[in-house]
């Protein structure tokens, strides 16, 4: 059992995304993150998916998912040459004279981006692989994490290999 | 100019629809005055779960698309059994239903239901059209869609608006269906084929496992010549039966958890199990581990998904399982005889007959005796669920495909007779029967209504034992004959018959079973049987859950 990317390109129609997450809700399959947004090609839409679950069930998953009409490929690309990022925008306690200096210490060893100052908060923003948002997060926890949001993973093959229509 | 109801009457004449199964409301009002004046033949149910089974079994004895129609909220969602029921048995069913109009949809309108949202685990796929340039284009997808790849039920929801709003229309051009996302899988591997046909070659003790999938691919002759060529004995599934003539000197009859001892036999003796458009359900398999425990296993069927979900397998071709046996008939370079392993199979066959207690009295097994006897091979059997069911799969000798029609997957009661009804429509010139039981039956017996109206031909046998009795069955047996609320008060169906204007006769003794069987057949309009059967009859063998399918129950002693 571990986790899997998975890559789905659908077709950008009303209810797909719901036809997609009921099907792993209804067969018992655990999503562990969800990132959805329009691709390169119009009118299509594209899905990354992680989720846990041994060999064979993955590959249930996948045959499955290909049986949604208005999905055009699924590719699992956990066992390939791949960039994966996942974006986290963190509202931390940060009041001047007590942390301030630290959180952002903190920052720039994650190399997050500070995007709102307020008088007791900043929010950070940080890119990069679910471990890194994961230790990000653990060590701000002491200054007190008010929100955290996450986009959760999106991924892409290196190189000239594609996840592309051709089902 | 053409308003939506009038897009949809001629879209669906365009798919070659003649008869269709429905109930008006105020949605769909704009289609049912089209309906008015059109040449499509429309049957008014009395409840919208029969038109779904009506369709359904329209669809399973013609092998066509059937149709049901019905209206928005409470109409929508008495179709959600019917269509869960041809989902899990893959049956081609386009469902149309009525919606508020698209300005109050999410509104909690009057009668608004999001019957996409309810259907969306157990349709094929579906449709909520909010344009009236649409429909016509997703009618003929739904149509498309419902009968190629893995068949299964498709639902259209049509606001009111889409029906009444009125376009310049021309038909779309019947130029070749092209949808992105689908593309069903046809021919099979050939190196795969190859394969399985070099081990059906090799083996010493192989076993066919023949499934619904035959059914719908049409692929008995094949199934046939293959079984022939090469002397396999093949055991079916309960969708299954009638793809393998029940009376063939190689046939094992049904396998699975009220199999044949024969067949369960086999299949945990051969050497090599080919497994054609069956998908390893648990009725079938009992405990999978030991489930065809020393073959390699070949599995052709139109679903990948089903390859590989519940078994292993060995040499997985996906594809239409005509075009598949068609290629392995074209491979085969000679025939072979297994003649040890025939042998023995007949060995066993003669040895562990199907049985049951002649001690006189009227048994519910005689009934189907006497109906197989009295029906020709082209005469259509329908059952509700229950001991009805298995008694009919075990004792009735099935010689043709789509002449047997029953709810596997799901286990709908009340299926039955609606069911009936549709195939009735499908083959006007076959006797149609339900064998049903007294609980089954009145879970839909308002349609002696539609019966009645139209009538409709169809014989319905009850073999009324007064139980729930699959239920006691279970109860007597595994809970300590502990019969909590499974027993039901003697009802008299000949005089519900009568209340509809149907004919009917009750039959107590098995001397009038073939007699009043023949008095239901020359009836001009439909007939009830009210057979009294032994109470406490049990349908056997049976392999209690999670048991190995060699280990059953009710069986003879080795
Ligand atoms: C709609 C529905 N409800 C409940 C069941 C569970 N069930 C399976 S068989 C059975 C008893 C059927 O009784 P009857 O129709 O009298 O047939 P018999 O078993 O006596 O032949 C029941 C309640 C079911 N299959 N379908």
């Amino acid at each position: 059992m571990k986790p899997h990317t998975l890559s789905v390109l659908v077709e950008n129609k009303a209810g797909v995304l719901s036809r997609v997450t009921g099907l792993f809700s209804r067969r018992g399959f655990n999503i562990e993150s969800l990132a959805v947004g329009t691709c390169e090609e119009p009118g299509l839409s594209r899905i990354t998916i992680v989720c846990i679950g041994d060999d064979a069930q993955i590959e249930q998953v996948i045959k499955q998912l290909n049986k949604l009409i208005e999905v055009i490929k699924v590719s699992d690309i956990t066992e390939n040459d791949r960039v994966e990022r996942e974006l986290a925008l963190v509202k931390v306690n940060a009041e001047p004279g007590s942390g301030r200096a630290e959180v952002m210490q903190v920052a720039q060893i994650f190399r997050a981006n500070v995007v709102d100052v307020g008088a007791k908060t900043v929010i950070l923003q940080v890119i990069g692989d679910t471990d890194k948002i994961d230790a990000l997060e653990k060590l701000l926890r002491q200054y007190g994490v008010i929100e955290l949001v996450r986009t959760g993973k999106i991924g892409i093959l290196r190189g000239s290999k594609t996840v592309k229509s051709g089902k | 100019m053409k308003n939506g109801a009038r897009i949809l009457i001629e879209s669906l004449k365009r798919e070659g629809v003649s008869t269709i199964f429905g109930y008006p409301g105020g949605s769909v009002l704009p289609i049912y005055d089209e309906l008015y004046d059109s040449d499509l033949q429309h049957i008014l149910v009395r409840h919208e779960q029969a038109a779904a089974h009506a369709a359904d079994g329209y669809a399973r004895a013609s092998g066509r698309i059937g149709v049901c129609l019905a209206t928005s909220g409470p109409g929508a969602c008495n179709l959600v059994t019917g269509i869960a029921t041809a989902y899990m048995d893959s049956v081609p069913v386009v469902a149309i239903t009525g919606q508020v109009p698209t300005g109050m949809l999410g509104n909690d309108a009057f009668q608004e239901s999001d019957i996409t949202g309810i259907t969306l685990p157990v349709t094929k796929h579906n449709y909520l059209v909010k344009r009236t340039e649409d429909l016509a284009r997703v009618i003929r997808e739904a149509f498309f869609i419902a009968g190629t790849g893995r068949p299964g039920p498709v639902l259209v929801d049509l606001p009111k608006d889409v029906n009444t709003r009125e376009i310049d229309f021309k038909p779309p051009l019947d130029e070749e269906m092209q949808i992105r996302g689908y593309r069903p899988t046809f021919k099979g591997h050939p190196k795969q084929i190859a394969r399985a046909v070099e081990l059906l070659l090799e083996a010493e003790r192989p076993v066919i496992y023949a499934g619904g999938g035959v059914i719908s691919s049409g692929a008995s002759p094949e199934l046939i010549a293959l079984a022939e060529r090469l002397s396999i004995p093949v055991t079916t599934t309960l969708m299954g039966l009638g793809c393998f003539p029940g009376d063939h000197p190689l046939n094992l009859g049904m396998l699975g958890m009220h199999g044949t001892e024969y067949a369960n036999f086999a299949v945990t003796e051969s050497d090599c199990l080919l497994a054609v458009g069956a998908r390893f359900d648990d009725r079938v398999t009992g405990k999978v581990d030991t489930f065809a425990p020393h073959a390699s296993i070949i599995h052709i069927d139109i679903d990948p998904a089903e390859i590989g979900k519940n078994k292993p397998v060995d040499v997985p071709i996906v594809g239409d399982v005509r075009s598949i046996l068609a290629d392995m008939l074209a491979m085969l370079k000679k025939d072979a005889s297994h003649e040890v392993w025939v042998e023995r199979v007949r060995t066993w066959k003669k040895k562990h007959p199907l049985r049951f207690r002649d001690d006189g009295s009227l048994r519910p097994q005689m009934v189907v005796k006497a109906l197989s006897d009295a029906l020709s091979p082209d005469g259509v059997i329908v059952s509700e669920v229950g001991q009805n069911q298995m008694w009919a799969a075990q004792y009735y000798v099935f010689k043709k495909p789509r002449t047997w029609i029953s709810s596997g997957g799901l286990g709908t009661m009340g299926y039955g007779f609606p069911a009936a009804i549709g195939a009735k429509y499908a083959c006007p010139d076959s006797q149609v029967f339900d064998i049903a039981g007294d609980g089954s039956i009145q879970m839909n017996i308002q349609e002696l209504g539609t019966a009645a109206q139209y009538k409709i031909p169809v014989r319905i046998a009850i073999l009324n034992n007064q139980y729930l009795g699959m239920v006691r069955q279970w109860q007597e047996l595994f809970y300590d004959r502990r019969y909590a609320y499974t027993e039901l008060p003697p009802v008299d169906f000949v005089r519900v018959a009568e209340a509809y204007g149907v004919d009917g006769i009750r039959v107590e003794e098995k001397e009038e079973i073939a007699p009043s069987i023949r008095a239901a057949m020359e009836a001009e309009g439909p007939f009830v049987l009210d057979f009294r059967v032994t109470r406490e009859e049990n349908v056997f063998p049976m392999v209690p859950a999670g048991a190995a399918i060699n280990e059953m129950i009710g069986g003879h002693k080795q």
